[in-house]
């Protein structure tokens, strides 16, 4: 009676309370029993009927829940949400998280579910989740699902999957499904089922995923365990197995007494000398491993150090035993399908890295080209050899470099550097011809040596002025990123502004040779400058504009060299002897000889790359000395000119 | 009568006693204390680049052909030597510290250690192949000339054959060199990556003696080394050999005509100047005290080629006067030596500018004075000019007949 009235009186003073009381809040009172003391059985049933009222404040509750962040006020009976705060606790209502005031210590009980209860909990709010209407928490649940994967999560995230709206969403859902019913599968077969829908997805978490499933440990026994699923059986003796790793396994198993080393024989004599002398040999004696052993043997008989094992009992030890890798997975069918599916998986690896491997190669040798298609031009078709060309590389990177100094937009800069580069390098490539080469045509030792004296003076010049470290030269924001085709085949949005640069650059000067009264000109006076001398073309102002065109490429690829790596005063140097050898290599004095070399230099040196990773220095060597060869074999090039142009 | 190579060769003589006073006046103001251990070691080290400068104005300036690889051939020999050294010295410090264990240590243990000891830097303590030789200076010594000899041949041979000349050669040489210093940069080379060999100028077996003695000691042998190689170069460009390798240099078709093996010869004296440039290196570096793959990079010979190029080519005195003013210089530029030159709005660091003035200094020599400094001697005493009649080669525009005057 007594309890009665006092819940009144109590009922009356928290009216306010009482009577705001939510949809949220009627329901747990109704289940007020199994939320205060709930089990992991017993939960469910509440679990059940908050997920079924649809109300949109269980999730909230849930997670509080689930964190320990929900309180039993013990004065009117209410749940709300208490965060610690000072002495007590503040309150929220659990219908609406505003604040209800505070309440001491004393007053409240905080709701404490146990682990179990709290995976139950994590099981049900995870399904409210995935199903939320909001499309970035359905995505947020998966990723976390993906995140820390386990068993609990498969049910609710199946049966998500056929109400999920999102097309992509529902195939990440599925295949998410998939990786998990592949580890957690209840049967064989649906695990099998799973891992064989997982045979055509390349990314690395599946690879991870089979992987785990094949993941093995080494076993040693007298005999093959027969109920064990065994990955893989080892003869030791031979180059998979060596005979030392063998007993070394056996003695990691403990069926074996340890081998005594070398460094232990040592440790054990030096421990055992007794007046110079150690198991009756002199100590001075013991500079070789033959005595160390022999004073060693002497010394176990006398039972102060343990025998050493002969190598005939270390052999009978071995031919004892069995060496196999065992599954951890104890399931053979599904271990056989994960490893079909792994073999087909990496198949298609392999040939997406090929495609990659091709990618790369055609990025490097657009490189290449660039750099070396300026020199095309003034070595291959005027026959100047021009040591200084690296340095109008590094020119025109530093033209770009000083033009986004001045003009802060990237886009904008990039597009004024191009030009300005050009017209920079240009006009060094013309003042270089009018004072230098044109006083050394037609001795092409000199003009090497008086380029290369230049050089040295303009990369010295460039260190002085711009400073040794590297300079950036920051791509525009659309030019970051990269086009990825799968997790295998990925490429930088800036080769393939380089490639792009490079077809452009191929066909405009294809156009000017070939289309323009330049061309003509210059083809002319390349062939015979006399002749053409009479035909009424200048031969002097020709070599100056050819050179002067040959220098300002030179100067663009040098804004996209340098858009690609750094600038630095020695960058030139790096490229001068690789151009020179992709305009040796593909056939001098001619535009396709020039693509074709830096396209086989390119794709050669991936390929040495690819045969020996993790090596770039050593993949330059190899090309270096794969090119001296080639000379060998084609010594004009790959696209050799015939005929009168040949020069002999 | 076959005259003697002095009575052809006068200038032989005046290199010989000039190289003689030198030694003998470097080694009396060192005596004195006149001038400093480390400017005796300079003058050593500048000694070896003049002797690596005479092979390469025979390679070039007599044969024709631009080696872009003498330096590397240097370099060879300076690391053959340096594993000698580095071995034997890393010997001895490990058998001091072995002899405090216990036992005495074993051969193997040894040599672990000295592994340990050598490798340690590039993260491993196994001896390369290319170590085999090094722990016995009898068989590692010839190294010294081998490696680089046979590397030239093997190189020479292939280019050669292939009738690869003119700058095809020389940027073929600069790939070979770049490749190499690229093989040398990689720390599982065998030979410390980019560390390089160091503490060379510690000689093993000399530990009582002092570093002024050493550099004296190793001064007169580059001086010796210096007059040796003048002598045989001098000899070898003299005669009719002298003459069929210079005419290959004016006219390789025309000397094939007529019935010689250009190929033979072109190869004999890339590989004789090779191994003589390893034999300078082996000389240089025990003075210099460390060896790095930059000293292999091909911009040192391009700086080989532009000290004969200054000193004269085609004259053996002009490469030594080349690589002894412009070295000499070099050091006195970069050293902080030369004073700043104040120009009011810009003071001009000799130590930034003087690769500039290097790189300016050669355009020039190039264009306007292509006989380098050795032609002012031409002013004393005029060179002998055969009279050269008619058409002086089938490739129009060429200068030969400029330079060809007296």
């Amino acid at each position: 009676m007594l309890r009665a009235l006092i819940f009144a009186l109590a009922a009356l003073t928290w009216l306010p309370a009482a009577a705001g009381a939510g949809p949220l809040q009627t329901l747990l009172q109704d289940h007020r029993a199994g939320i205060e003391a709930p089990s992991r059985r017993s939960v469910e049933a509440v679990l059940d009927a908050l997920v079924a009222s649809a109300l949109p404040g269980v999730p909230l509750f849930l997670e509080r829940w689930q964190d320990k962040g929900v309180a039993l006020h013990a004065a009117d009976g209410l749940f709300y949400y208490a965060t610690p705060a000072g002495d007590g606790y503040a309150l929220a209502d659990i219908d609406s998280d505003a604040p209800a005031g505070t309440a001491p210590r004393g007053a409240i009980t905080e709701l404490r579910p146990n682990g179990g209860v709290r995976r139950e909990i994590a099981g049900a709010l995870v399904a409210f989740q995935l199903s939320a209407p909001e499309i970035g928490r359905r995505r947020a649940a998966v990723d976390a699902i993906a995140r820390s994967t386990s068993a609990d999560h498969l049910e609710p995230l199946r049966a998500s999957i056929a109400d999920e709206p999102d097309p992509g969403l529902r195939a990440t859902k599925a295949r998410l499904a998939d990786l998990l019913a592949a580890r957690f599968g209840a049967t064989t077969a649906e695990r099998v089922a799973a891992i064989e829908a997982l045979g055509d997805d390349l990314s690395v978490d599946v690879r991870a995923v089979l992987n785990q499933i094949l993941a093995t440990t080494a076993g040693v026994a007298a005999k093959l365990p027969p109920e064990a699923n065994i990955a893989r059986q080892w003869r030791p003796g031979t180059a998979d197995l060596p005979a030392e790793a063998a007993y070394a396994r056996l003695v990691a198993a403990g069926l074996a007494p340890p081998v005594v080393g070398r460094d232990q024989i040592r440790a054990a004599l030096a421990a055992h000398v007794a007046q110079g002398r150690v198991g009756g040999f002199a100590v001075a004696a013991l500079n070789s491993d033959a005595a160390r052993f022999a004073a060693y043997a002497a010394l176990a008989e006398t039972g102060a150090v343990a025998p050493t094992l002969t190598p005939e009992a270390q052999a009978a030890a071995v031919a004892a035993h069995v060496f196999f890798d065992e599954y951890r997975e104890a399931d053979a069918e599904v271990t056989d399908a994960a490893r079909a599916a792994l073999g087909a998986i990496e198949a298609r690896v392999g040939a997406y890295q090929m495609a990659d491997l091709a990618l790369d190669a055609l990025s490097l040798a657009s490189i290449y080209f660039l750099a070396a298609i300026g020199l095309a031009i003034t070595f291959g078709v005027m026959g100047v050899i021009n040591m200084a060309h690296g340095e109008f590389i590094m020119m025109g990177a530093y033209t770009g470099y000083v033009v986004q100094r001045i003009v802060p937009d990237y886009t904008v800069s990039i597009l004024l550097a191009l030009p300005l580069a050009f017209a920079v390098t240009f006009a060094a490539g013309v003042a270089m011809e009018r004072l230098v080469i044109r006083h050394l045509y037609h001795r092409p030792l000199e003009t090497l040596l008086a380029t290369f004296g230049l050089s040295i003076g303009l990369q010295q010049l460039a260190k002085t002025i711009f400073g040794t470290q590297a300079r950036p030269l920051t791509s525009p924001a659309w030019l970051d990123g990269a086009w990825v085709l799968n997790d295998v085949v990925a490429i930088s949005h800036i080769r393939i502004a380089i490639f792009v640069l490079a077809l452009v650059f191929l066909g405009l000067i294809l156009f000017i040779l070939k289309r323009t009264r330049l061309g003509l000109e210059v083809r002319a006076v390349t062939q015979n400058p006399g002749m053409a001398g009479s035909l009424g073309i200048n031969p002097d102002r020709i070599n100056m504009l050819t050179f002067g065109l040959g220098s300002g490429i030179a100067g663009i690829a040098g804004v996209a060299i340098g858009l690609y790596a750094k600038v630095t005063s020695e960058m030139g140097a790096d490229y001068i002897v690789q151009s020179f050898m992709t305009v040796v290599v593909g056939g001098v004095g001619n535009v396709w000889g020039t693509l074709a070399g830096a396209a086989m230099i390119g794709f050669v040196q991936k390929l040495i790359e690819w045969l020996n990773p993790s090596n770039t220095l050593a993949a330059q060597t190899y090309m270096i000395l794969f090119i001296i060869l080639f000379i060998q074999i084609r010594p004009k090039g790959i696209v050799a000119l015939r005929g009168r142009a040949a020069g002999d | 009568m076959r005259r003697s190579l002095v009575a052809t060769h006068p200038s032989v003589l005046w290199f010989l006693l000039a190289l003689a006073l030198v030694t003998l006046g470097v080694t009396g103001l060192a005596e004195a204390g006149l001038i400093s251990t480390s400017f005796v070691k300079t003058l050593g080290k500048t000694l070896c680049l003049a002797l690596v400068a005479v092979a390469m104005d025979v390679v070039w300036g007599y044969c024709g052909i631009l080696s872009l690889g003498h330096l590397a051939f240097f370099g060879i020999g300076g690391y053959a030597i340096g594993m000698w050294l580095m071995y034997v010295r890393t010997e001895e410090i490990v058998a001091v510290s072995l002899a405090a264990e216990a036992l005495p240590p074993t051969p193997q243990e040894i040599r672990d250690a000295i592994g340990t000891q050598i490798f340690g830097v590039v993260g491993s303590s196994d001896f390369p192949w290319i170590w085999s030789f090094a722990d016995r200076a009898w068989l590692q010594f010839p190294m010294i000339v081998i490696v680089p000899g046979l590397l030239a041949l093997v190189f020479g041979w292939l280019a050669f054959r292939s009738r690869v000349t003119g700058v095809y050669l020389s940027i073929l040489t600069q790939a070979m060199t770049l490749a190499l210093s690229l093989h040398l940069f990689q720390n599982d080379s065998g030979l410390r990556g980019n560390n390089g060999l160091s503490g060379l100028q510690n000689i093993p077996g000399l530990d009582g003696i002092g570093q002024d003695r050493i550099s004296i000691w190793f001064f007169w042998a580059s001086a010796a080394a210096l007059a040796a190689g003048y002598v045989f170069f001098a000899w070898i460009v003299s005669g009719r050999m002298g003459s069929v390798i210079r005419a290959i240099r004016d006219d390789e078709a025309r000397v094939r005509f007529l019935g010689y093996h250009v190929e033979s010869y072109k190869l004999f004296v890339f590989t004789v100047t090779a191994m003589v440039a390893g034999l300078a290196g082996a000389l240089y570096f025990p003075q210099a005290g460390i060896i790095n793959p930059a000293e292999v990079a091909p911009i040192a010979s391009v700086y080989l080629a532009v000290w004969v190029a200054i000193g004269g080519r085609g004259r053996l005195y002009g490469a030594v006067i080349g690589a002894v003013f412009v070295s000499l210089l070099s050091s006195w530029f970069t050293g902080g030596g030369a004073p700043s030159v104040s120009l009011g709005v810009y003071t001009i660091h000799w130590t930034e500018w003087w690769l500039v003035l290097l790189g300016l200094s050669f355009v020039a020599v190039t264009l306007f004075a292509p006989k380098g400094i050795g032609g002012l001697f031409d002013r004393i005493a005029p060179r002998p000019v055969a009279d050269r009649q008619g058409d002086y080669g089938p490739d129009a525009g060429a200068w030969r007949r400029e330079e060809g005057e007296p």
